[in-house]
C-alpha cells in the first residue's frame, strides 16, 4: 500500500533534486511525444539537445541565448525571494531597450569610448523606471503587482511600435518600422572574431556574483528571505517593507533593462519591433528552475536556452515543428511544479503484513 | 499482353522522366525561413505552397517556421547556410539585416529576401509582389457592391506597402462610386485573430458593409460572414472560411518565382535582381469571383484584370490628389516605382490620419 505523508520540514536534498528530476521527466515525455509524432525519439532528442551545441559556434550561440535569460532571472529572484511577483520583466526589458536605444541614436555616427557606458546605464535606468511603476503602486496604493507589471508589458511594446514606426524610424529606410543602425561605439564589443557572443555576458556574470553576495552575506538578503517566508514576521521584526519592495523591483528592472541593452547593442544593432522572443516571460521559468539560487539560475538558463536552439536544429534536420521548443519549456515548468509536491510530502510504501 | 506491354512502356517512360528530373535537380537544396506557422492560412501558408511547388519540381527543400525577427534570425540563417543549402528564401521584412549579414559570410550561397530593399552583396536578391494591383480589383468590387457607401479596411502597420494598398483600393472604388468613404482601423499586427475580429466588428458597427483587410488571419472574413456583410480574402483563397461573405481573394502566388530561382541556381544562371511582379507575371492571383456579384460586374472585373496584366491600366493613374487636395500624380501620368515604394500619404477619400 502506498501512503502519502506530510513532511515535518521541506527536504533540502529534494529542493535541489527536483529540478533535475523535472528535466529528466521532460526528456522522457519529450521522447514519447516525438515517438507519437512518428519521429525516432533518440535521434530527435539528439538533434534537440546535442547537435546544436556540438561545435564552437553552437556553444557560443548557447551562451548568447542564455545571457539575457540569466540576467533577467537573477533580477527576478530578488523579487520572488521576497514575495514580490514581478511578471513584467519583458516590459522592463523593452523599456530599457527603448531608453538605451534612444541614447544610442543620439550618438548616431559618433565614436568615443564614453558612448557605450552611457548607453548601458540608460538601459538600466529605463528598466528601473519602468519597474518602479508597479512597485510604487503596490506600496502606496496596494495594487496587485502581478496585474500591473503584466499589463505594462503590452504598453511598453506599443511605445516601441510607435517609436520605430514614427519619430525614430530610419529616414533612409523607406518608412519601414526600424531605426538606424547604431554606431560601433554604441555596440557591445564581440569577444571572438566570427562569433556573436559579446561583452554582455560579463554583465550577467557580475549579476550572478553580486546577487549571491547580497542573498547570503548581507542583512538585506536576510530581510528578503524572512519576508519571503512570512510577511507578518518581517513586519514584527520591524523591517521597512516598503523600501524593500521598491528596492527589489528596481534591481529586477535594472537587470531586465540590461538584458534589453544586450540584445539591441549586441546581435541586433538597432531598434525594431521584435527585439526579444519573450525572454522576460521565459526567465520566470529559468528563475524557478534555478530555485532562485544564482548558481542554479546559470544552469537553468543554459537548459532553457538550448530548447530554443534545439527546436531550430530539429526542424532543419528532421522537420519536427519548431513550436515543440515551447512545448519543452512548458513541460519543464509543469514537471517542476508537479515534483515540488515531493518537497512537502513523502511517499511511503507500507507492506500489507503487520 | 498487348495492354501489359503498353502499360510497362508507359510506366518505364514515367520512371525515365522521374530519373531525368532527379538528375537535372542535382543536389540543389532550397531553404525557407518563415515568420509564422505554416498553418496560418495567410502569409506563411502561401510561401509554403510555393515551397511545395519547388519540391514538386524535384528539388529538396527545408523550412523553419516561427522564426522571430529578433537576434534569432541570424542564427537560423547561418545554420541553414552551413548545412548544405544552396539558396535561402527569407520571407519577412525583418530578416533584411540578418540576411545581408549572413550573405556576406557565405558568398557561395544565394539569398532571396522578400519585401526588402537592401542588396548589399552580389549573392542577395530581393523580391516582392505588386499586391496593390489586386487591391484595384477589390476596390472596384467594393465600390460597386456597397449600399451604405462606407467601406471598412483593417490595416496592419503604417508602412508604404499598406498605405499603397489602401490608396489603390480607394482610388478604384471612387472610380465606380464617387460617394464612397474608406474607414481604416489600424490593428498593429500582421496576425492576431482576436484583434482582427475586433477591428472588423468596430468597422461594421460604423456602418461599413464591405470589409477589406491587410492582415493575415481568417478572423475578419468570418466576422463579416456572421454580420452579413461582404469581405475579401487575403493572401490565400479564404472562400471556404466564409462562403457568403467572401466575394473574391487576392492570392500571393510565389511558386513560379521560387521554382524559377531554384532552377537558376541549379543551372548556374542565378544573378542578383530586384523583382516586383504583379498580376501580369502571375505573382498576384485573383480567386474565383463569387456568383453574388452581378454578371456585368464580373465581366468588368475580368477585363480590368486583363488590362492590369497587360499594363494597359495602371493602379495609380493621374489625376490623383492627396487628402488636402494637393496633386500627387498629374493627369495622364502614372506613379513611378520610386513613388510607390515610399508612399506615405493617403489619397483623397480616405478618412483619418496615418498614425505617426
Amino acid at each position: 500500500m502506498i501512503k502519502i505523508v506530510k513532511r515535518d520540514q521541506p527536504s533540502r536534498a529534494i529542493f535541489f533534486f527536483t529540478p533535475v528530476l523535472a528535466i529528466f521527466l521532460t526528456l522522457v515525455a519529450g521522447g514519447l511525444i516525438f515517438f507519437i509524432l512518428g519521429f525516432k525519439p533518440f535521434e530527435a532528442l539528439k538533434f534537440f539537445f546535442i547537435v546544436p551545441i556540438a561545435d564552437k559556434y553552437g556553444f557560443s550561440e548557447l551562451l548568447l541565448k542564455a545571457t539575457p535569460l540569466c540576467l533577467i532571472a537573477i533580477g527576478l529572484s530578488f523579487c520572488f525571494k521576497s514575495n514580490n511577483w514581478n511578471i513584467g520583466a519583458e516590459g522592463q526589458l523593452t523599456f530599457g531597450a527603448i531608453v538605451s536605444g534612444g541614447v544610442a541614436l543620439l550618438f548616431y555616427e559618433q565614436e568615443g569610448f564614453y558612448i557605450l557606458p552611457i548607453v548601458i546605464l540608460a538601459g538600466a535606468i529605463g528598466g528601473m523606471l519602468y519597474a518602479s511603476i508597479p512597485a510604487i503602486l503596490k506600496t502606496y496604493f496596494n495594487t496587485n503587482e502581478i496585474l500591473v507589471s503584466l499589463m505594462l508589458v503590452y504598453v511598453s511594446k506599443l511605445i516601441l511600435d510607435y517609436l520605430v514606426v514614427g519619430p525614430w524610424s530610419n529616414p533612409e529606410g523607406f518608412n519601414f518600422p526600424e531605426t538606424r543602425q547604431f554606431s560601433d561605439s554604441a555596440k557591445l564589443p564581440l569577444l571572438f572574431e566570427g562569433l556573436r557572443i559579446h561583452a554582455g555576458i560579463f554583465l550577467a556574470l557580475a549579476a550572478v556574483v553580486i546577487s549571491w553576495f547580497v542573498f547570503y552575506k548581507t542583512y538585506l538578503g536576510f530581510q528578503m528571505k524572512v519576508s519571503g517566508f512570512s510577511l507578518k514576521t518581517a513586519k514584527y521584526a520591524g523591517y521597512k517593507g516598503k523600501k524593500m519592495i521598491i528596492l527589489v523591483f528596481l534591481i529586477s528592472g535594472a537587470c531586465a533593462g540590461l538584458a534589453g541593452v544586450g540584445e539591441i547593442t549586441g546581435p541586433i544593432g538597432q531598434l525594431h519591433r521584435e527585439i526579444s522572443p519573450d525572454y522576460g516571460f521565459t526567465a520566470i521559468i529559468v528563475a524557478f528552475l534555478g530555485r532562485l539560487h544564482p548558481v542554479g539560475i546559470i544552469f537553468a538558463s543554459l537548459v532553457v536556452a538550448i530548447t530554443y536552439l534545439g527546436a531550430e536544429t530539429a526542424q532543419i534536420f528532421m522537420q519536427i515543428p519548431k513550436y515543440t521548443g515551447q512545448v519543452f519549456q512548458g513541460m519543464i515548468l509543469f514537471f517542476l511544479l508537479a515534483s515540488d509536491y515531493l518537497l512537502f510530502f513523502k511517499i511511503k510504501f507500507i507492506g500489507s503484513k503487520k | 499482353m498487348h495492354k501489359f506491354l503498353i502499360r510497362s512502356f508507359v510506366s518505364s517512360l514515367v520512371l525515365l522522366f522521374t530519373l531525368t528530373v532527379a538528375a537535372v535537380a542535382k543536389d540543389v537544396k532550397a531553404a525557407f525561413v518563415y515568420i509564422g506557422p505554416t498553418g496560418d492560412h495567410g502569409w506563411t501558408y502561401q510561401h509554403d505552397v510555393g515551397r511545395k511547388a519547388v519540391e514538386a519540381a524535384g528539388f529538396k527543400t527545408t523550412y523553419v517556421e516561427g522564426v522571430p525577427e529578433s537576434a534569432d534570425a541570424e542564427r537560423v540563417l547561418r545554420q541553414l547556410a552551413n548545412s548544405g543549402h544552396d539558396v535561402i528564401f527569407t520571407t519577412s521584412f525583418g530578416y533584411m539585416n540578418p540576411t545581408n549579414k549572413v550573405a556576406k559570410e557565405f558568398p557561395n550561397v544565394k539569398f532571396e529576401h522578400a519585401t526588402g530593399y537592401k542588396r548589399e552583396h552580389p549573392n542577395v536578391s530581393t523580391y516582392a509582389a505588386r499586391f496593390y494591383e489586386g487591391r484595384t480589383i477589390l476596390g472596384t468590387i467594393a465600390g460597386t457592391m456597397t449600399k451604405s457607401n462606407v467601406i471598412g479596411y483593417v490595416a496592419s502597420f503604417p508602412i508604404p506597402e499598406v498605405i499603397r494598398g489602401i490608396n489603390s483600393f480607394t482610388l478604384a472604388a471612387q472610380k465606380v462610386n464617387p460617394n464612397i468613404k474608406t474607414k481604416i482601423v489600424w490593428a498593429f499586427t500582421w496576425y492576431d485573430p482576436g484583434k482582427e475580429a475586433e477591428a472588423a466588428k468596430a468597422l461594421i458597427d460604423q456602418g461599413a458593409d464591405v470589409i477589406a483587410q491587410h492582415t493575415d488571419s481568417t478572423a475578419i472574413v468570418q466576422m463579416a460572414e456572421k454580420a452579413g456583410v461582404y469581405a475579401f480574402g487575403q493572401a490565400s483563397d479564404m472562400d471556404k472560411f466564409a462562403p457568403k461573405a467572401v466575394l473574391t481573394s487576392v492570392e500571393n502566388n510565389w511558386g513560379p518565382y521560387y521554382v524559377d530561382r531554384v532552377k537558376a541556381v541549379a543551372n548556374g544562371t542565378w544573378n542578383q535582381k530586384d523583382t516586383w511582379h504583379g498580376i501580369g507575371d502571375g505573382m498576384v492571383v485573383i480567386s474565383d469571383l463569387d456568383s453574388q456579384m452581378p454578371a456585368d460586374l464580373r465581366s468588368k472585373v475580368k477585363k480590368l484584370q486583363a488590362d492590369l496584366a497587360s499594363g494597359k491600366v495602371h493602379s495609380f493613374t493621374g489625376p490623383i490628389y492627396d487628402q488636402k487636395g494637393n496633386l500627387m500624380v498629374a493627369e495622364g501620368k502614372t506613379a513611378d516605382d520610386g513613388m510607390l515604394a515610399g508612399m506615405m500619404t493617403y489619397v483623397k477619400g480616405v478618412e483619418g490620419d496615418i498614425p505617426k
